[in-house]
């Protein structure tokens, strides 16, 4: 393959999609450790990221990993890596100091079944709680579902720009299904893409205060090794970077953080609709699921008449709150498919005020929900 | 469905046969040259060569949702394993394509239109019985109009080894004649 110079018909895998998207979001640095089903997002970087400048490095263990992509980032370098649930796991404690010290990074888990090393070939949704809570304290995150193989470049650009645009790291998750799907895909070519920068400082470095806010609440980021000397530390820090104990920092400190991201909801927030104008039933679903759901959507209403629609959620947190009182303010019933015991269902329970029947959908034996499963519970 | 061209296929066989790349060189002539929809999906043990594996592909003119197949119109079994495992699946009218030296039907199977085709002793005598994969795949080109046989021919181009091209195509070329002349009843 030879990039996406050109706009060009191709049959993609969806973590050749999520490889060739981070390389058109600008990512040039790229560290990993292979598990299955996520493998293949490693093998394309691995070759191609040295074609365009950047770097791939294999590292021992999914803890250095996550060190790696963000010590890349604080350099100025846009970075990601990609996993599965048990590598995911390793990589919570470094993805709060990303948090905390707001460096910008991708983070791609691939949901394969079960929890510990689980079902290593199968798809899962189980770690949806885990992108939003794995790593301790109250932090701010973004976390995205992709479902086609477009999502995941495009969905994949999108990461990026949101992660420099706020200075947080974004959760990727992508399931086996997903990314070991190969189909027709049509890719923008590279200058079509719109890509964010983080936002670097415009005074001298003597000036330079690496934490002090500003309308967005994101504050400009100096690239290590450009003279903008500054202090990087997990500890509460004041705005110079140094760890603070003053109760009216720490929370001037931690409300920034979570505004920066509350206050911009509207324009994080993301669904695709489909089939929902007339809907009174409405499927609400995200990644691989989200597909059987759009099938099952359009068989419920040729073979029976029945009203239902797809919610697609594409950002899972913060969640897109303001879609989904919609859906539920419509809809008489609300049914939410998911590889897992029912995470998803509990947000969507949260934001119902309006008694509507919210009816979740369960698989946790490792096999993907079909679209008569799903057909057969929106007919009942 | 709706909107005209609509095929699901199963490939199956072993691992180490080429089923997979005998699917995605289908989905890359349907969506590199036939310009419509479509997708493959995989299924393999851990074994990296000798287990049962199967592609399953969807070719179609409308956006596909759920890329499964559990009815195909189409089933090539390159093993008796997989022939055993996939041939209650496929649909009353279905196109079946097997190696004759390696899958043993059952006999009087009137619900389906079967063909079978000597594939791995073809592509043996072309010099490498590793293009048995290829043989099929011209054979399909014949039987069935899933894709155009001149947009498989040139995905099969695409897909193989560099410097391999030749063969293959003559591969190809093999199995599609020796499917011309079956259906017109001489072969």
């Amino acid at each position: 393959m030879t990039g996406v110079s050109k706009k060009k018909r191709l049959l993609l895998q969806g973590n050749e999609a999520i490889a060739e998207g981070a390389l058109a979001a600008g990512c040039r640095f790229f560290a990993g450790y292979p598990i299955t089903p996520a493998s293949e997002i490693s093998e394309v970087l691995s070759a191609r990221l040295p074609q365009v400048g950047g770097t791939f490095i294999q590292m021992e263990d999914e803890i250095s990993s996550m060190g790696a992509i963000i010590g890349a980032s604080i350099a100025g370098v846009k970075s990601m890596t990609a996993t599965s649930g048990p590598g995911f796991s390793l990589m919570q404690e470094n993805l709060g100091f990303a948090c905390i010290t707001e460096i910008p990074c991708v983070v791609v888990n691939v949901m394969r079944g079960g929890c510990s090393t689980g079902l290593p070939t199968s798809p899962g949704q189980g770690d949806v709680m885990q992108a939003r809570w794995g790593t301790h304290g109250d932090h701010p995150i973004i976390v995205l579902a992709v479902s086609t193989v477009y999502d995941c470049f495009d969905i994949t650009v999108h990461a990026f720009n949101l992660s420099e645009e706020f200075r947080v790291p974004v959760v990727l998750l992508s399931d086996e299904v997903v990314s070991h799907t190969r189909e027709t895909v049509t890719l923008p070519q590279a200058h079509k893409v719109e890509i964010i920068d983080r936002t670097s400082p415009s005074v001298p470095p003597e000036w330079y205060i690496p934490y002090e806010s500003n309308s967005r609440g994101v504050p400009d980021m100096a690239a290590f090794g450009e003279g903008y000397r500054h202090h990087v530390t997990g500890l509460v820090h004041d705005m110079r970077g140094f760890p603070t104990q003053r109760p009216d920092e720490i929370k001037e400190f931690m409300n920034r953080l979570f505004h920066k991201i509350s206050n911009a909801i509207k324009r994080i927030q993301m669904v695709k609709t489909y089939m929902m104008d007339d809907a009174d039933v409405a499927v609400i679903a995200y990644g691989s699921v989200a597909r059987s759901a759009r099938r099952a959507v359009m068989d419920a209403r040729d073979r029976r008449g029945v009203k239902a629609g797809l919610l697609q959620l594409i950002s899972l947190f913060p969640f897109p709150q303001h879609p989904v009182e919609d859906a539920l303010r419509r809809c008489r019933r609300v049914l939410v498919p998911e590889m897992n015991m029912g995470q998803i269902v509990r947000e969507v329970k949260q934001v119902n005020q309006w008694a509507v029947r919210v009816e979740k959908y369960n698989r946790i034996d490792g096999q993907f929900i079909t679209p008569d499963e799903i057909y057969s519970q929106l007919i009942k | 469905m709706s909107g005209g061209v609509y095929h699901e296929i199963i490939i199956s066989g072993y691992g180490g046969q080429g089923v997979i790349l005998n699917g995605s060189i289908l989905g890359k002539a349907a969506t590199i040259y036939d310009k419509i929809n479509a997708t493959l999906v995989q299924s393999y043990g851990p074994e990296a060569r000798g287990g049962a594996c199967s592609a399953h592909v969807i070719i179609s003119k409308e956006t596909i949702s759920y890329p499964y197949v559990h009815n195909p119109h189409i089933l090539i079994s390159m093993s008796q394993e997989a022939y055993e495992n996939n041939i209650d699946s496929l649909r009353d009218g279905g196109l079946l394509l097997t190696d004759t030296d390696l899958v043993k039907r059952r006999k009087n199977d009137e619900r389906h239109v079967s063909y079978s085709i000597p594939a791995t002793r073809m592509a043996e005598k072309l010099g490498n019985k590793m293009m048995a994969n290829i043989v099929i795949l011209g054979y399909l080109a014949s039987l069935s109009d899933a894709v155009n046989a001149e947009s498989l021919r040139n995905a099969v181009e695409k897909s193989v080894p560099k410097g391999t091209e030749e063969k293959n195509l003559k591969a190809f070329e093999k199995g599609y004649k020796r499917g011309e002349k079956q259906k017109s009843g001489t072969g």
